[in-house]
């Protein structure tokens, strides 16, 4: 199948960046990503600069592969990420529009790479549990719910890819910090450090530049994890509480 | 900063003053709706009359209504000053839009906002304006009524008359409908109600909600202008 892309090209973070044309020759059985290898292939041998990308395992769970495809972060499949959709979804002679994730706290590095140390910092400021080193416990020696574990599952899901950022009108990260927020506080071990937690999380995911939550529920819909907007309210509830219940300012 | 200022300044503090207002002006529509059903009565506008009387002199009325207007205010210079912050969180934005994940209500509630914002302005200058702080409205007396009102009604009256006044109505309301499709679930959303159990309850009644009540106030100016 013969594709045309439009891709975008930028140099690096301070040059201003521009659409290219090219084509493309895929087959149906092709990932997304090895579409653009052979493009990129096809570059190198051209003399030109491949186009750059982010990818690691190609297995739909490392989130190191980003990319807005018309319009729509990871493509138009839902639940998957762009290294798990394939060609045979598009058609003979489609175009297709290649954008990096946009948002300030997403600053492009070059072509469709963006830089997401913003979501590294969410995490170093309160997204961890401080844990006594040693012997590991015994199983079972801390009771959890099984209701209450599958939620903390499920918000662990989210694998830290900037989807529901790039799709937000607001380009707001609630959906990211709330699955992680969310993942700690269900579980027992979690809850003794969630009120700092959640305060300190919201204050760094504030002063990233992220835009404010508008319940438009794009987030949820990109998502190639299905992490639920459950999640935000979750947050709220606990970034509430926690600014009435903590000392910290 | 106090812990105050840092709260009501973070992005969820700012979410929550939104949610909050915006809860009080969706009580405040039932009861707006409540007390304008009156001028459906066939008796000469006495019921109506008598009730905005009440409702511009009692004290206690007074208080919350000034408490309304500070709310609206407030409803409305958050949700700009939140709106232009978001769109600057994307200088550089995409080639291609995404209309497919979100709703048109909820990107655009600022837009319409606005447009029910001119509304307020154009149907307060007509009435609340007039009512309050003019002498334009005659005097009636009603029998069994100790005090002289001002015939609110028939100043309604005259402008349901007015084909552009009903069209600006009718506008005006499609953009609360609009408005309230996204905003009364947000409202719930952001104040961390949301479960399994409830939230298909509480969107059902949104739903149900910005359809009803915004038919309930059109009933009237296309009342007047099709039947009186």
């Amino acid at each position: 199948m013969k594709l045309k892309l439009k891709i975008w090209r930028q140099k690096n973070q301070n040059s201003k960046g521009k659409f290219s044309n090219y084509t493309v020759e895929a087959s149906p059985e092709m990932s997304f990503l090895e579409m653009l290898d052979v493009l990129n292939q096809q570059l190198i041998e051209n003399k030109e600069e491949p186009v750059a990308f982010e990818h690691d395992c190609r297995e739909g769970i490392c989130g190191t592969c980003s990319m807005v495809i018309n319009g729509q972060p990871h493509g138009p499949m839902g639940l998957t990420t762009t290294c798990q959709l394939h060609m045979r979804h598009y058609k003979d002679g489609d175009t297709i529009v290649i954008e990096p994730f946009r948002a300030n706290s997403f600053p492009v590095i070059k072509d469709l790479v963006v830089d997401r140390a913003s979501f590294d910092r969410i995490i170093e400021a309160g997204g961890f549990i401080s844990v006594n080193t040693g012997q590991a416990p015994d199983g079972n020696t801390i009771p959890i719910e099984q209701d209450e574990a599958k939620k903390s599952f499920d918000a662990a899901a989210c694998i830290g890819c900037g989807a529901c950022v790039a799709a937000c009108p607001n380009s707001s990260a609630m959906l990211f910090t709330s699955a992680k927020v969310a993942h700690l506080g269900y579980l027992p071990q979690g809850q003794v450090e969630q009120g700092k937690r959640v305060k300190r999380m919201v204050v760094q995911m504030d002063k990233e530049g992220f835009g404010n939550c508008s319940n438009t529920y794009a987030c949820e819909a990109e998502c190639p994890k299905g992490i639920s907007v459950a999640n935000i309210a979750k947050m709220n509830r606990a970034y509430f509480s926690a600014v009435v219940s903590t000392d910290e300012k | 900063m106090s812990w105050i200022t840092n709260f009501l300044t973070s992005s969820l503090g700012k979410k929550l003053v939104m949610s909050l207002t915006g809860l009080f002006l969706i009580i405040f529509l039932v009861v707006h709706l409540a007390g304008n059903l009156q001028l459906l009565f066939d008796d000469g506008g006495e019921a109506f009359n008598i009730y905005a009387h009440m409702m511009s002199t009692d004290p206690l009325i007074s208080v919350v209504a000034y408490g309304l207007y500070f709310f609206i205010l407030l409803h409305m210079v958050q949700g700009i000053l939140i709106a232009i912050q978001n769109r600057g969180a994307r200088k550089v934005k995409y080639a291609v839009g995404n209309r497919k994940s979100n709703t048109f209500a909820s990107r655009n509630m600022m837009l319409l906002g606005l447009l029910i914002f001119f509304f307020l302005a154009v149907h307060m200058g007509d009435f609340w304006y007039k009512m309050k702080f003019t002498n334009d409205l005659d005097m009636v007396t009603y029998a069994g009524y100790d005090a002289a009102v001002r015939d609110l009604y028939t100043r309604v009256n005259a402008a349901f008359q007015e084909w552009w006044i009903v069209l600006i109505y009718i506008i005006g309301l499609i953009a609360l409908a609009l408005h309230l499709w996204h905003g009364f679930q947000s409202a719930f959303q952001t104040l961390g109600l949301n479960h399994k159990k409830y939230t298909p309850i509480i969107q059902g009644l949104g739903k149900i909600y910005s359809i009803v009540i915004p038919i309930g106030f059109a009933i009237i100016p296309l009342y007047y202008f099709f039947v009186k």
